[in-house]
């Protein structure tokens, strides 16, 4: 054992190796156990554009806003449900069709068309008074500060179908 | 009787030099309030401690009754609360309590910040005692789901969106404490019920022995 190639001491590559091997079983160990945790977060976003049956013909469809309910299939996790789902559904000055979130984007009550006498022509929300005009956006001075969120929407056969409510950008 | 079995035990692995240790040691005369009332504030600390303590323990009991699945979770507390004899005492201090601590930790707070005890060398303590903080804000927001009730869903709703307002990793954030994407469901009872009663207490813990470590090393700051 000439001296200049001991460049490792036995302690030295002893302690390396106890690391190494310590560090391998600890990873093995917690590999698992986080990728556990983040799987929700890794896993790809739920079946986009499902569109469900509302119940309403297009024919229906007045330019007056109407509130449909509607139920959706929803899977959390081993747990499946059927919540509720609502929109205020009219026809625009160009016939087309807007759908609209009933969810105050203030706080999350609901609000529905002409729910306050004295604001006729636009959406209210019993909760803090606040109120959209009929093509969701929030009117100034209010307290919501961005616009009701708009279902996604196709016709089929004449009948409605809604999807996902997208959210908009504060106005 | 007593004095044998610890005679016995003391023999043979000498423990007496370990509870003289932890329990055995003089408190300086300007933070006991026998002494000069004022010294009452070098109490929160050790209230804090203490309330944490019937936190752990009415928290223990609690989880016999309790089901952390959205079928069962507001039942099992409603007849926890209604049909067991001293079920509403228990969660009543894990209720009250957990305000308690919250209380008593800014009263603590506020006594080593205006005396200045927080100055070299108790800086790494101050830090350490501002992990215990938001440890307990985690603990008091995961445990306001678990009676699953409308107040404790929708307060969730909104702990979540402000998660969200985090910048960059916000939606992950959301997810990760969420379970899911969009749903305040299953999952996340399960996940919170789960930080709650395991990550968080378990990190507590060893911020809290690191804090009593510290103060006992360092000594309790001099009087003003």
């Amino acid at each position: 054992m000439s001296e200049d190639k001991q460049q490792v001491s036995r302690r030295q590559f002893l302690n390396y190796t106890l690391t190494g091997v310590g560090g391998f079983m600890a990873a093995g160990m917690l590999a698992p156990m986080l990728r556990m945790a983040i799987d929700p977060v890794l896993q790809s976003t739920s079946s986009e554009g499902e569109f469900v049956n509302v119940g309403l013909a297009v024919e229906d469809i007045t330019t007056t806003p109407q509130r449909v309910d509607w139920q959706i299939e929803q899977v959390d996790g081993w747990y499946q449900s059927k919540p509720g789902r609502s929109a205020w559904v009219y026809k625009d000055d160009n016939g087309n069709i807007i759908a609209l979130s009933p969810v105050c984007t203030h706080l999350g009550c609901v609000v529905s068309w002409e729910g306050n006498d004295s604001h006729p022509n636009e959406f209210f929300c019993p909760c803090h008074d606040g109120r959209y005009t009929k093509d969701g956006v929030n009117i100034p001075g209010t307290p919501p500060l961005a616009p009701l969120a708009t279902y996604e929407q196709k016709v089929e056969n004449g009948i409605l179908y809604l999807g996902k409510a997208i959210s908009r950008k504060g106005a | 009787m007593l004095q044998k079995i610890y005679d016995w035990i003391d023999e043979r692995v000498d423990i007496t030099p370990i509870w003289r240790d932890i329990a055995d040691h003089e408190v300086p005369e300007h933070v006991n309030p026998a002494h000069h009332f004022s010294a009452f504030v070098y109490c929160f600390g050790g209230l804090t401690f203490f309330v944490v303590v019937i936190q752990i323990l009415s928290g223990m009991f609690l989880t016999m009754y309790y089901v952390p699945d959205i079928e069962n979770a507001w039942k099992s507390v409603y007849y926890l609360q209604t049909e067991v004899a001293h079920g509403q005492i228990v969660r009543g201090m894990h209720h009250w309590g957990a305000s308690v601590v919250i209380v008593m930790l800014l009263l603590h707070t506020l006594r080593v910040f205006f005396q200045g005890a927080y100055k070299k060398p108790r800086e790494l303590n101050w830090m350490v005692g501002v992990l215990i903080f938001f440890i307990m804000l985690g603990l008091g927001f995961t445990g306001y789901l678990l009676p699953w009730d409308n107040k404790a869903y929708f307060a969730t709703q909104v702990g979540l969106q402000m998660a969200e307002q985090v910048p960059i990793i916000g939606d992950q954030l959301k997810i990760l404490l969420a379970g899911d994407d969009e749903i305040v469901g299953a999952q996340t009872l399960t996940r919170f019920f789960a930080i709650h009663v395991f990550f968080l207490p378990a990190a507590l813990f060893a911020l809290l022995a690191a804090h009593f470590i510290l103060i006992r090393r360092q000594g309790i700051s001099g009087p003003l």
